[in-house]
């Protein structure tokens, strides 16, 4: 089947077409607010979000342009959560970037060239289509990162960013060159099939697994390729940091799947020792170092770094002693966790957002004391985030860690349950800084005494937002279906 | 009808709609919303009691839904004899809380009153759970509200009081969660707890769970060596929130060990109750000898409450009819009596701002009626006969001389402490010549403090001198525990 089969690349097609008409059409908007740019980028990742939801629901795994892509309902579900990610980022950045001059056509233009090259990370199915997926993605990034160019901290941050961004893609490509060395071939699916026959070079291949995980690490931020992302949410405008905060991690975890599982499952002993160390290491450093933080974005940089290694404690019982019975069941709870996560995430930094004004970030965690005296449901709103991350019921938190935590209680491998255990002494140290922040929204006093902003879009979709979590909390079964589904569906094949 | 549901939902609907409609301008508004919402939701769960059937020790009032369904998780409600009195000892301290808290709180009241009911429904979700799963969401859910009560209503140290109960309680929990995920793996996929408590079960596995339960629910209870987030939380916790703590929170410990501890790891816990006898014992007399010593009222009740829980866990492990069922009357009688003890505390503290045994003194001369609840709630808490206090811990004590002599007998001991300890701070504070002009001047109660304490006087007179409708309603169900925990599930 070498067909281009256009109708199933649908959705990225309008995407690119969109991003493009935007980028002619903001122009000619002559509106500082860029009304018609924004509602136009809107309606475009609603119809995206949409076809993707509608193509994961027809539940098809279609190859298409000649075997470069597989459109599988995994790649749709995540696809259809980054468009979702992208389209809450924008609705909260709007009224953060006006003041700041930074709402020009660009941030509409690159979030969309961002999402496309999303889109293509999770579904590609050749090395080389899902590096220049994420080279898209992450050029944009780089670009909305230093979109405020005359302050010193962006700038600053979109450098190392930049930097070692790209030292990071150096090693994926490394990684992917030993791969295509070893198997002689570029396709995903052919490398399964070669590695598994088992004639192959296992020292090279080895060699290349080593490289693809650490660039994999490096942009999903796991200790000890963590270096640049606090510095980086920091030193972005809060609306560039949501960019990078919520959408690429989604990208990033599907494209570790694409690689990982669709490519190399059969390497699975490899890679997931790699994994257990780098989630050990992020769980500890993440929960520790975010104590020290008194500035809100850096906690919350190195919450998303311990995050991110209770993710992948659920990628590495996968395959116990060559058998994948619980692949199905480990997978799917590490997506259920990532985008539960980035659920969160972007409640947190849109509240950041909410909160700033001209000339204030309301970054640091004393801009928040005693928020629940300036407005009780922002800070009810903000207070469910906080437990969600901490994992305290009733938030959908609770059931991410939940998933996760039986994945590796269910191998009834020594070693695993070990791990849950760390694990969960580690979120316990978690629990104390997230609990600071609800300590300080309600039980210090407030000590800036001027009204809140008010946005009403953003805040309304802040609330929405709130809600999901504590709505998903008390009912979490359907979207913990949908991503077994998606799972299962995508490993058949 | 779904009794239980709505005894878990309806103080949560009111406690959120508080929560929604209530702000600072209408405080007096939102005091009564409260009124309203506890007061219906105790009445919903009247029928629980009334239409029990004491001759079955299975669960009753039984609703069961699919819930998450990929864990195979479901919505399942049930009680037996030994969690149905919970539940309408939740709701009725619920109202009186907010009785108690009616003129005394008056910032951010919609809040207050909104956080205790959603409270209330969660504590009665821990008590009606069949589900292990829901049972532990429940469990963990109960310490968002009582944070935030901590520290935003609380005294001084009252960030320090708040994080400490969280990351205790959460610290022992966690390992719960290990726990129950692993008794789902291990019964095939199924978080009922009914099933758990029929699956056999090796040594070792037994083991580990025991001690992870442990750990949760020791640290609930408390017992001695995890205790000391109690007085901490105690002494900085506004008085409505000390009354829950006392007289519920503390009982969720309690009942974990009958629900899981016992049934799921049998032979566990009789290879522990060596052990589990000792913490007892300690707690009885050390923590006893420790309320002896103390300057605060409100510590010397915390520490009280200590030794009281000692009484429960004791007769919990050793596993006789007359143990379980008195360690069971003593946390409802616990629940009256220690309530009370803080409301009388509270009453004072309202008027000259101080818990120090100290700034008082002759109070009997200013405050006559307050003295008389005062008094009989404290010989209440040293066990006076007629009075609720009594009936529990001479269950317990009948109980563990059967079970061993000098247990028994140390045990017994331990009573002399309690009424030390009491007396003397009843004579200190309210007996005497008046101490200072603080209390020259008191106000004695108010048309509404004497209903509350009321209230409570008649629940303790009653329970002490007509316990059979509580023994009544325990009987079966924990003659079916006594019996599953004596075969062996190895």
């Amino acid at each position: 089947m070498t067909a281009m089969n256009w109708l199933a690349v649908v959705p990225e097609i309008v995407l690119l077409a969109m991003a493009c008409a935007i980028a002619i059409i903001d122009l000619f908007v002559t509106d500082p607010k860029r009304g018609t740019t924004h509602v136009l980028t809107l309606l475009t990742l609603l119809v995206v979000g949409g076809l993707h939801l509608y193509f994961f629901d027809q539940g098809l795994t279609i190859y298409a342009m000649n075997r470069m892509v597989v459109v599988d309902p995994m790649g749709h579900l995540l696809a259809a959560f980054a468009s979702l990610a992208t389209l809450v980022t924008l609705v909260y950045a709007r009224p953060y970037a006006e003041p700041r001059q930074i709402l020009k056509g660009e941030l509409y233009t690159l979030s969309l060239f961002s999402l496309l090259g999303i889109s293509i990370m999770v579904a590609g199915n050749n090395m080389l289509v899902l590096y220049l997926g994420l080279e898209l993605m992450s050029l944009s990034l780089y670009a909305l990162v230093a979109l405020r160019r005359d302050n010193a901290v962006a700038t600053e941050a979109a450098m190392k960013y930049f930097v070692l961004g790209a030292l990071a893609s150096g090693f994926l490509l490394y990684g992917m060159s030993m791969m295509y060395g070893a198997t002689e071939t570029l396709y995903l699916d052919e490398m399964l099939k070669a590695i598994a026959s088992g004639d192959i070079n296992r020292q090279v291949l080895t060699f290349g697994v080593v490289f693809i995980v650490a660039g994999l690490a490096f942009k999903l931020g796991a200790v000890p390729f963590h270096m640049w992302l606090p510095d980086v949410y920091h030193g972005a405008p809060t609306a560039a940091t949501l960019l990078i905060a919520a959408a690429p991690k989604i990208a990033a975890f599907g494209m570790l799947i694409r690689l990982l599982v669709d490519g190399m499952l059969t390497l699975a002993g490899d890679w997931q020792q790699m994994l257990v160390v780098l989630a050990v290491c992020s769980l500890v450093l993440g929960n520790l170092a975010a104590i020290a933080q008194h500035n809100l974005k850096r906690m919350l940089a190195y919450s998303t770094i311990g995050q991110i290694g209770f993710m992948l404690l659920g990628l590495v019982a996968g395959v116990v002693n060559g058998d994948r019975v619980f692949a199905g069941n480990a997978y799917s709870s590490a997506m259920f966790y990532m985008i539960t996560y980035v659920l969160t995430t972007l409640g947190t930094f849109g509240l950041i957002m909410l909160l700033a004004r001209e000339g204030f970030e309301a970054d640091e965690i004393g801009d928040l004391a005693g928020l629940n005296k300036r407005s009780p449901l922002l800070a009810a709103v903000m207070a469910a985030f906080m437990f969600s991350l901490a994992g305290i019921p009733p938030t959908v938190g609770f059931y991410a860690k939940l998933a996760v935590l039986q994945t590796l209680v269910t191998t009834g491998v020594a070693a695993h349950l070990w791990l849950a255990i760390a694990a969960v002494v580690l979120s316990l140290v978690g629990a104390f800084y997230y609990l600071r922040v609800v300590k300080t929204m309600y039980f210090d006093e407030p000590t800036d005494s001027r009204p809140l902003p008010t946005h009403r879009a953003a805040s309304a979709l802040l609330s929405v937002n709130g809600a999901a979590v504590v709505v998903l909390g008390l009912l979490p079964g359907g979207l913990m279906a949908v991503c077994v589904q998606a799972v299962v569906k995508s490993l058949g094949t | 009808m779904a009794y239980l549901s709505l005894s878990i939902w309806l103080p949560i609907a009111f406690g959120l709609l508080l929560l929604a409609v209530g702000n600072d301008r209408h405080p007096q508004q939102a005091r009564w919303i409260a009124l309203v919402g506890a007061i219906v939701s105790f009445l919903v769960t009247l029928p629980l009691i009334g239409q029990f059937d004491t001759a079955s020790a299975a669960l009753q009032f039984r609703e069961t839904l699919p819930w998450i369904e990929r864990f195979n998780v479901r919505y399942d409600l049930g009680v037996d004899g030994i969690s149905v009195w919970f539940v309408l000892l939740t709701a009725f301290i619920t109202v009186i809380v907010v009785i108690a808290g009616w003129e005394v709180v008056t910032e951010r009241v919609y809040q207050y009153m909104g956080a205790f009911l959603i409270l209330s429904g969660l504590m009665i979700g821990v008590f009606s759970a069949a589900d292990g799963l829901l049972f532990y969401v429940f469990f963990e859910a109960t310490l968002i509200p009582m944070y935030i009560i901590i520290g935003v209503w609380g005294g001084p140290r009252r960030v320090y009081a708040a994080f400490k109960f969280f990351l205790y309680t959460l610290a022992g929990s966690l390992l719960m969660l290990i726990a129950l995920i692993y008794l789902y793996v291990k019964s095939g996929g199924s978080f009922s707890i009914q099933a758990w408590q029929q699956l056999p079960l090796p040594m070792t596995p037994q083991t580990l769970l025991f001690f992870a339960f442990l750990a949760a629910f020791a640290v609930k209870v408390p017992m001695w060596p995890v205790h000391t987030w109690l007085p901490d939380a105690h002494v900085e916790a506004p008085t409505g929130g000390s009354v829950v703590l006392a007289a519920i929170m503390l009982k969720l410990g309690c009942y974990g060990f009958l629900r899981f501890s016992l049934p799921v790891t049998p032979d566990a816990a009789h290879a522990y109750a060596p052990l589990m006898i000792t913490l007892s014992l300690v707690a009885v007399i050390y923590i006893g000898l420790v309320a002896l010593v103390q300057n605060d009222m409100k510590k010397l009740v915390a520490y009280s409450s200590i030794a009281h829980m000692g009484f429960v866990t004791l007769g919990f492990f050793i596993f006789n009819e007359l143990g379980i069922s008195g360690g069971l009357v003593q946390m409802i009688s616990h629940g009256f009596v220690s309530g009370a003890m803080f409301l009388c505390i509270g009453v004072l503290y309202d008027r000259v701002h101080s818990r120090e045994i100290a700034a008082y003194g002759g109070v009997v001369n200013t405050m006559p009626k307050f003295v008389a609840f005062a008094v009989l709630f404290a010989m209440a808490n040293c066990g006076l006969p007629g009075t609720a206090g009594f009936i529990g811990e001479w269950m317990v004590i009948l109980g563990s001389v059967a079970h061993n002599f000098w247990i028994g007998l140390l045990a017994a001991t331990a009573l002399i402490f309690g009424a030390a300890y009491t007396l003397w701070m009843v004579k200190r504070v309210y007996f005497g010549d008046i101490a200072n002009d603080d209390v020259r001047e008191l106000q004695d109660l108010n048309a509404r403090e004497f209903a509350m304490l009321g209230l409570l006087a008649v629940c303790v007179l009653a329970m002490g001198l007509y316990p059979k409708p509580f023994t009544d309603v325990m009987h079966v169900s924990v003659t079916e525990l006594i019996r599953h925990v004596g075969v062996s599930k190895l």
